[in-house]
Parts: C-alpha cells; structure tokens; sequence
C-alpha cells in the first residue's frame, strides 16, 4: 500500500477528532456521566 | 505454559475497566467522574465494577433522548461518543475487540474448553450490521413514546453482556430488584445461556455474530491507520492462519476483511512463509519489508 492510501485515513482522524471535541463542548461529557451513574434496568432487564 | 502479551494486555483491559472493587460494600455501581469517559470494548456501565461507559449503550442513549434533547436545546446527538468510536477506529479498526474487550477475552477463554468445535455459516456475520442499523440507531431515535423518548433497544431486548456484566451482579447485590424480574429478563437470560454455550463450540460468536461495536470498528478496517498486509507470493495456502484465528478468518482471501481484530495471532505464531505482515501508516515492519519463501 502506497502512502497516498493513507490520505483517507488522516482525513478520518482528523473530522473524528474534531467531531468529539464538539460533542465535549455541547456538554455531552456530562450527559454520559448522568446517565452511566445510574442503574440501566433496560440492561439489566427489567425497564 | 507462558502467557503471550495480548493475553496479559486483555487481562489487564478488562481489571482497568471494571476496577471499582468497593461495590460488594457499596452493593451498587461505581459513580465517579471517570464514568464519563468511554471504554473503547463493550462493558457495560450498569456493572458494579465498571469505572467507565459502554460507548454502544450511550450512543443509543444519546439517540433515544434526540428529541427530549433537540426540545430542550442541548442539541446533544451523541458527537462526543460516535468521534471516539470513530477516532479509534481510524487508527487500529478493529484491534480493541481482540486486545482491550472484556466480553471478547472472555469468549476466548470459554472456547479453550476441550469440546467439538464448529464453523458458522458466513452469512451469519453479517448480522451486526443490521444490529447496528436498526437497534442502535433507527428504532432507538424513531420509536419513541408520547414524551419523545426512545429506548435503548439492543441493550434492553439483546445483549447478553448487560445481562451477565450488570443483569445477574446487580440482582444479587440489591434484591429489591428481583421483585421486579419478567419475561424480559428471562429472554434475555436465555439468550445469554445460548450464546454462552455457543462460545464452547464456536469462534467467538457474539463478536461474529451479533456485536454492534464491532460491527462499527470493523468498517475501518480497510481505511484504518493501522493496516495488516498479505503478500500472496509467499502465500502457500496451508491455511494455518484461519485455523488459528479467533474470528475464523480466511486471511489467505485478503488482509483487512471486516472480521480480522487485528489479534496479530496468525503474523505471530501461524505464518511459516512471510505472507502477513502490518503496516503502520504505510511504513512497513523493516523485518517483513523483503518477506522471503520458505520451503
């Protein structure tokens, strides 16, 4: 594989990068703190 | 007999992922700030032992609440979990389902009990992604109730993780909960008895079979910064490789098919004949650059 090959693959890091850095500054960080502190009973089985 | 490196770093992986050891005392989950961070293999995050978060169970959370979320102007849509899956896989596909899941190290482990073991058709592998496309994105963000609210269907209807990791730990600890047990509980207890037993017969059958996130990671594969290689001149097709693979992959076929995790087992101890090898960003291994026939 040439590294030309590989351009598609710094394009991906890079727009996934940048898409975590915006879910973190909408605040998303702490939406999946709020949701992973409590008891899932969906998987669980129950809810 | 001697553990190889992969096995050590999988152990590891999964203590580092389900470190919180105060739950028999706390009698529930860990509620720390690092549940905020995701763990790049499916653990789920109702374990009580779990520091982290499933990255499958919140990306359908996020999906399930789009709406409550849009109403509310959050506008959270789950950017900050689908750019860590997808950041990972750029660089390495499908390399954590055979280095860092628990649930995959412990497959590995069920299938070493001496018994037949059997083929799946191919077919079958190609149901996570339907998984994926229904479970975790379509039905979740447009099956919803009349607040607008989703649900997270693979973990509430299927998966056998949840239900062994966070379902049986958490009904023993707190047992006001088994007051609430129903038919979903039992199906789902069956389908986690069912692929418990598949695991003895079977390569790794959830990951192959059914697993969502690895059906994500696995359309990096090709695309990834990480990239296997196969040189078919020095190929002699004894296919060591794919009765060695944990996935049953056929690597002689082509490098970097969709269900390789890049376990590294076949280039380590399967091929005789110099026709695997990795590449990293497109630099070759020195050592495998002039892989050389052996006969």
């Amino acid at each position: 594989m040439e590294k030309s090959g590989y351009k598609i693959s710094y394009f991906l890091l890079v727009l996934f990068l940048i898409l975590m850095v915006m879910g973190i500054n909408l605040g998303e960080v702490e939406a999946v703190l709020e949701k992973a502190i409590s008891i899932c009973l969906s998987c669980i089985g129950i809810g | 007999m001697m553990l190889d490196i992969r096995r050590w770093i999988q152990i590891v992986a999964t203590f580092l992922s389900n470190a919180w050891l105060m739950f028999p005392f706390t009698r529930t989950i860990y509620q720390g700030k690092l549940k905020s961070i995701c763990v790049p293999g499916l653990n789920c995050y109702s374990c009580p032992a779990a520091v982290g978060s499933c990255p499958l169970g919140a990306v359908q959370t996020f999906f399930a609440n789009l709406r409550p979320s849009f109403a509310t102007g959050n506008y959270h849509i789950g950017l900050y979990v689908l750019g860590f899956l997808g950041l990972i896989g750029s660089l390495v596909g499908r390399m954590p389902c055979a280095w860092l899941c628990p649930f995959g190290f412990m497959q590995e482990l069920i299938h070493k009990i001496p018994s037949p073991k059997i083929e799946i058709p191919r077919i079958l592998t190609w149901v996570k992604y339907a998984a994926l496309v229904f479970l975790v994105v379509l039905l979740p963000i447009f099956v919803v109730d009349f607040l607008g609210y989703g649900e997270n269907w693979f973990c509430k209807y299927l998966c056998p993780a949840g239900t062994l990791q966070a379902g049986l730990p958490m009904i023993y600890l707190q047992p006001q909960l088994r007051g609430l047990l129903g038919t979903l509980f039992t199906i789902k207890l069956i389908i986690l008895v069912v692929f418990l037993l598949a695991m003895v017969f079977i390569r790794r059958p959830f990951c192959r079979i059914l697993c969502p996130l690895g059906a994500i990671y696995s359309l990096f594969n090709k695309v990834s910064v990480f990239r296997m290689v196969h040189h078919p001149d020095n190929c002699v097709l004894c296919k060591q490789c794919y009765r060695d693979c944990p996935m049953g992959v056929r690597f002689y076929e082509g490098a970097n098919q969709k269900d390789c995790i890049r376990c590294l087992q076949c280039l380590r101890k399967s091929c005789k004949y110099g026709a695997i090898s990795y590449e990293v960003a497109g630099a070759l291994p020195v050592e495998k650059k002039h892989p050389v026939k052996q006969t």
